[in-house]
């Protein structure tokens, strides 16, 4: 599919001009991202070095008592590869702090907890730091609302957001991302042998096929059919997309008065940038 | 006549007039500095594209501070350049202005306003209503505003009203990765090259760089001859001050080359456009 292979010199520089100019344009020279050891973060993480210079990226690691050691190691090994400053800041006590307390919580609000765990502790750092928190959650990702709502969707800019699960993989050949994380499954990790597309039910590539004809070129659902997709498949990822929609939204608010922010009341956030 | 033009591809900040003008005033000297005699600014330069609702707070009168102190910098060297211009009936208007010898030559304001995909200019700006050519030193030239240009009427109608020059202002987004340049920029310089080359008619396109919340603008700007001919492009999403020399003589070659202009018959595309509205009413 055209439209999914991407020119990659041209992504790159588009991207890294969109961490650069983004960044200082509001004075402030450092940004900080949650490296998981997965390939979206990893390719943040590359992107950010390129623009601000490694030594201004700090990269945070943070791993709960189940994550696989494997994950870890991986962060370890992107962040010297891209030189970027690494730390790594273990979430085990503040999340079994609050499950002791609600012991009956699944796997679903035990991760979001952690995801959300993670977020403060990038914002915080955000603060300590003078940094801002770079989002890594990729367009696929995005669109089937697969992350947690304030957790690892929350950020201040988000280089990747537009770009396919299956363009992450192509750029991150081309940024020189370490192989084995390139290579890797890709997983959630919050348990023991996760992976997304077993999750999901679906692969990264049949489903940004259809997203791609979906959501960008806008095809019907009757075209879908004619280029060969199924017809539950189409369903499932449609309804994927309205049930989630909520999370790519900010919060609704009750009108009240004439202007009401975000509907009557419009300014770029960019606005005086 | 030959002249020299500068398209100043600058990156202007979002709602910030007083930096934008200083951004605009120094590039303003360099190309006088440089022995141009025209320089060319983008769209909206003074403010910046994503305005939403600070329009009425960036809108400048044409006699406002700001445009006088542009028109008197045009003693020195011609000026194209674009802004938000609020009317005294507090209309507002995505406007360029060709200043020349310490006047306002021309005004134009922007006529196809896009409000579609990530375009909202509609809905916080009015349309102009008119395409007209205008006498210069240079000869006779047209101004179009970005998306007026995708209207094959607007440059048509400049180029029978006489324009041998297209001036192209824009703040043209970068959509598209899978080429060598982006998808908008590649369509862009078919739209340049073809215009050109159907109306005999040199271009001087000039596109913005930088970012406005996530969107790029992808800069490129170019001199196209009136063969379609790229003669010079700008820097692809980087800041650029490009030069170029602009010849008469090419423009006499190519007009007796290819007289598409000089056999272009206005009495049919009137009659027929006519019919069509006469149609329309119907």
């Amino acid at each position: 599919m055209a439209g999914l292979v991407a020119n990659t010199a041209l992504l790159r520089k588009l991207l890294v001009g969109f961490v650069r100019d983004e960044v200082h344009k509001v004075g402030i020279k450092k940004v900080v991202l949650g490296l998981s050891g997965g390939i979206d973060s990893a390719l943040v993480a590359f992107i950010a070095a390129e623009a601000l210079g490694s030594e201004n990226v700090h990269a945070i690691c943070m791993p709960y008592k189940t994550s696989n050691p494997e994950s870890e190691a991986h962060a370890r090994l992107v962040a010297t590869a891209c030189g970027v400053n690494f730390s790594v800041v273990p979430i085990t006590q503040m999340v079994d702090a609050y499950f002791n307390m609600v012991p009956d919580a699944d796997n679903m609000r035990r991760g979001n907890k952690m995801a959300r765990e993670r977020m403060t502790i990038l914002f915080d750092n955000s603060a300590a730091l003078k940094a801002l928190v770079l989002g890594t959650s990729n367009k696929t990702e995005l669109l089937l609302g697969y992350g947690t709502l304030y957790g690892d969707m929350a950020s201040a800019l988000n280089p990747i957001g537009d770009i396919y699960k299956t363009q992450v993989w192509q750029l991150s050949e081309a940024m020189g991302v370490p192989r084995v994380v390139i290579e890797k499954q890709p997983s959630a990790d919050l348990w023991d042998g996760q992976t997304d597309e077993e999750e999901l039910g679906f692969s990264y590539r049949q489903v940004d096929e259809l997203l791609y004809r979906m959501v960008d070129q806008r095809l019907t659902k009757s075209d879908l059919l004619i280029s060969g997709f199924d017809i539950e498949f189409i369903d499932s990822i449609y309804s994927k997309i309205q049930n989630s929609h909520f999370k790519r939204r900010l919060p609704i608010i009750a009108k009240v008065s004439n202007r009401t922010i975000d509907r009557d009341f419009r300014y770029a956030r960019d606005w005086g940038k | 006549m030959d002249f020299t033009v500068v398209l100043a591809q600058i990156k202007p900040k979002l709602g910030c007039i007083a930096e934008n003008l200083t951004t605009i005033e120094e590039q303003i000297a360099k190309a006088a500095k440089a022995g141009a005699e025209l320089i060319v600014f983008p769209e909206l330069a003074l403010s910046g594209y994503f305005l939403k609702d600070l329009v009425p707070e960036v809108a400048l009168r044409i006699n406002s501070p700001e445009i006088k102190r542009l028109i008197e910098l045009s003693k020195k060297i011609s000026i194209a350049i674009g802004f938000v211009e609020e009317t005294d009936d507090y209309h507002f208007f995505n406007t360029a202005i060709y200043l020349e010898e310490g006047e306002i030559k021309h005004l134009h304001r922007k006529v196809y306003l896009p409000t579609y995909g990530l375009f909202d200019e509609q809905r916080y700006l009015a349309r102009g209503e008119s395409f007209r050519a205008f006498d210069t030193k240079f000869g006779r030239f047209g101004m179009l505003i970005c998306e007026d240009m995708w209207h094959l009427s607007a440059s048509y109608i400049l180029a029978m009203d006489g324009a041998t020059t297209l001036i192209c202002l824009s703040s043209s987004p970068t959509r598209g990765i899978e080429d060598d340049s982006p998808g908008s920029a590649v369509a862009w310089q078919k739209l340049t090259s073809t215009t050109a080359m159907f109306l005999n008619c040199r271009v001087l396109y000039c596109n913005r760089i930088g970012f406005e919340d996530g969107v790029n603008f992808w800069g490129g700007s170019e001199y196209i001859a009136p063969s379609g001919e790229s003669i010079i492009r700008g820097a692809l999403m980087d800041e650029d001050f490009v030069a170029a020399r602009v010849d008469e003589g090419s423009l006499r070659r190519e007009r007796i080359f290819s007289p598409m202009m000089r056999d272009e018959n206005l009495f049919v595309t009137m009659q027929e456009l006519g019919r069509i509205a006469d149609e329309r009413k119907r």
